[in-house]
């Protein structure tokens, strides 16, 4: 029954794709099983909408009349620091980056109300970006300094580049401490009150394709309200960890770096995130679609909550220790259910991953496929898997003496 | 007939010395909770509160208040929640002490339910993307 991408891409075509959500998928394999749903279905699509730290956007400004050359220079977005580093007119924000004289924990815990990630929003919403930059002159730059309103419409390229994204399963944090701590995990009550979490679970990408046997590099995918690609392995992949018999990891394991045309993508999936305590960063919608081209990728599909188990840890010691312990595995589906005891003691749980916005993009997904205008690609090169050996290893430090 | 609201009111300077809360009590014998008070001398001040007892002595009171000089605003309509920016992920849910916010498990949106927000306003720091605001 092997199919190709080329097959289903006529089919989508043809508009006789048959396409199924990665929700959907799990009861239609209880109904029909995995033989007869994969000659059914064509392709299953997936979703996650969450904060993902290590995103960003780079930009092509355009020549200045003198010249300026902002490389080895200075430039702010809204006050929020750019990266000079490249030639006169490319800059990059990163979602973290924050103003100069934003408090940031000066008074803990720091609200990190506007930093990089609301610049790309903004941005993205086409609202005006007041771009204040200066520069040390050269012959053929001679112009220091510049002030001047951006807007997107009139970038030469507005490139959305996340190093790492739509991670394969997360940690699930809980605090053991006296104290309410504030992380990039959300506000921890103290004394184990409470219990957050951050996976789309059954919806997400990487938990619907454990082994990447369809998501690789140049795979296209819907990011950000728009159309993106995977450029290469996220940072931090980490293929590498403990699995269930489903293959699908019970650590947080694999990852993505996805890039788009910021231009065409909207805000309702690009959000400016602030964490208590902690910082700013970006909110990211991204849709993967799988083409199922055997059974034994259907069945990875067809995955649900009940089998997916993350790792409960200690964000008050364990985490900021580099510490390995975890107080044990819980499944999405005990998470969901918004209760679960741990060490005998009831503690009540909250996502910082939208459920209902995961389902929305799998949905709006669904429809461009069953619509002709996404077609499915072939991945140019896999993703490193199990076999590269590849870990995430923490840094060697060695100190410098004089 | 026993009603209980729960109603912000803005102090202006010139009664923030006077010891109106006392007076809500003896004269019109109602019952108060402070929910929240900031009160700083010779500036405006403004209490979160619970007031209950009979219908007759609530309106008494509230008159009373209006006369004093105390502009009263109804609680449910102070925190409110921004729709356009609320992405529904739940962060919300473990943090508010009075359970004003709860998951539908058939949507998994969700629901704001502002009869049962006191406005400590601990929601509206700790939600990710700013979508609870606070209106005094």
């Amino acid at each position: 029954m092997a199919k190709t991408i080329e097959e289903i891409n006529e089919k989508i075509k043809a508009g006789k794709a048959v396409v199924v959500t990665a929700e959907e998928i799990i009861d239609l394999v209880k109904q029909k099983g995995t033989k007869k749903a994969a000659q059914e279905v064509d392709v299953v699509t997936t979703g996650t909408f969450s904060p993902m730290c290590s995103s960003g956007a780079y930009f092509n400004i355009g020549h200045t009349k003198p010249r300026i050359k902002l490389g080895g220079g200075r430039a702010y977005l809204n006050d929020v620091p750019a990266y000079t580093g490249f030639a006169a007119t490319d800059i990059l924000i990163g979602a973290n980056a924050l103003p100069d004289d934003d408090p940031r924990n000066r008074v803990h815990p720091g609200e990190f109300n506007y930093g990089g990630g609301h610049v790309i929003e903004e941005l993205v919403s086409g609202k005006d970006i007041r771009l204040v930059a200066t520069a040390y002159g050269t012959d053929c730059y001679p112009r220091k300094k510049l002030e001047t309103w951006i807007n997107i419409r009139d970038l030469n390229q507005a490139v959305l580049f996340n190093l790492r994204n739509a991670y394969q399963n997360y940690n699930v944090a809980v605090n053991l401490s006296d104290r309410t701590i504030y992380t990039y995990m959300g506000v921890l009550k103290p004394d184990l009150g409470n219990i957050n979490y951050s996976s789309a679970g059954q919806l997400s990408p990487l938990l619907n394709d454990p082994y990447y046997k369809t998501i690789g590099i140049g795979t296209k995918i819907f990011l950000g309200g728009g159309i993106g690609f995977v450029a290469w392995q996220g940072t931090q992949h980490a293929p590498n960890v403990l699995r269930s018999d489903n293959g699908v990891p019970r650590r947080g394991a694999g990852t993505l770096a996805v890039i788009g045309d910021l231009k065409q993508m909207k805000p309702r999936w690009l959000i400016g995130t602030s964490m208590l305590g902690y910082g700013c960063t970006i909110t990211v919608g991204i849709g993967v679609p799988i083409p199922i081209l055997s059974e034994e990728i259907l069945k990875y599909t067809a995955v649900s909550d009940e089998d997916i188990f993350a790792p409960v840890v200690d964000y008050s010691g364990a985490y900021p220790q580099m510490k390995s312990d975890i107080l044990g595995e819980v499944s999405y589906a005990q998470l969901k259910s918004g209760m679960i005891t741990i060490q005998g003691k009831e503690v009540p749980t909250a996502s910082l991953s939208s459920y209902p916005r995961a389902v929305e993009i799998a949905n709006l997904l669904k429809e461009w496929i069953l619509s002709g205008k996404f077609q499915l690609t072939k991945p140019v090169a896999p993703l490193p898997g199990v076999e590269s050996g590849i870990t995430f290893k923490p840094l060697k430090e060695r100190p410098i003496e004089d | 007939m026993v009603v209980s609201k729960r109603i912000v009111l803005h102090f202006p300077r010139r009664v923030v010395e006077r010891p109106i809360v006392y007076r809500l009590v003896k004269d019109y014998d109602l019952e108060f909770n402070i929910l929240k008070a900031f009160f700083t001398p010779e500036e405006e001040g403004l209490m979160v509160l619970e007031l209950s007892g009979e219908q007759t002595d609530y309106d008494k009171g509230i008159n009373y208040l209006t006369k004093a000089g105390v502009r009263i605003q109804s609680l449910s309509q102070d925190v409110i929640r921004n729709e356009e920016r609320c992405t529904h992920c739940g962060a919300c849910v473990t943090i508010c002490p009075t359970g004003a916010f709860e998951l539908d498990p058939l949507t998994r949106r969700i629901n704001f339910y502002n009869e049962k927000c006191v406005a400590c306003v601990l929601c509206i720091k700790a939600c990710p993307p700013r979508a609870m605001e606070v209106h005094f």
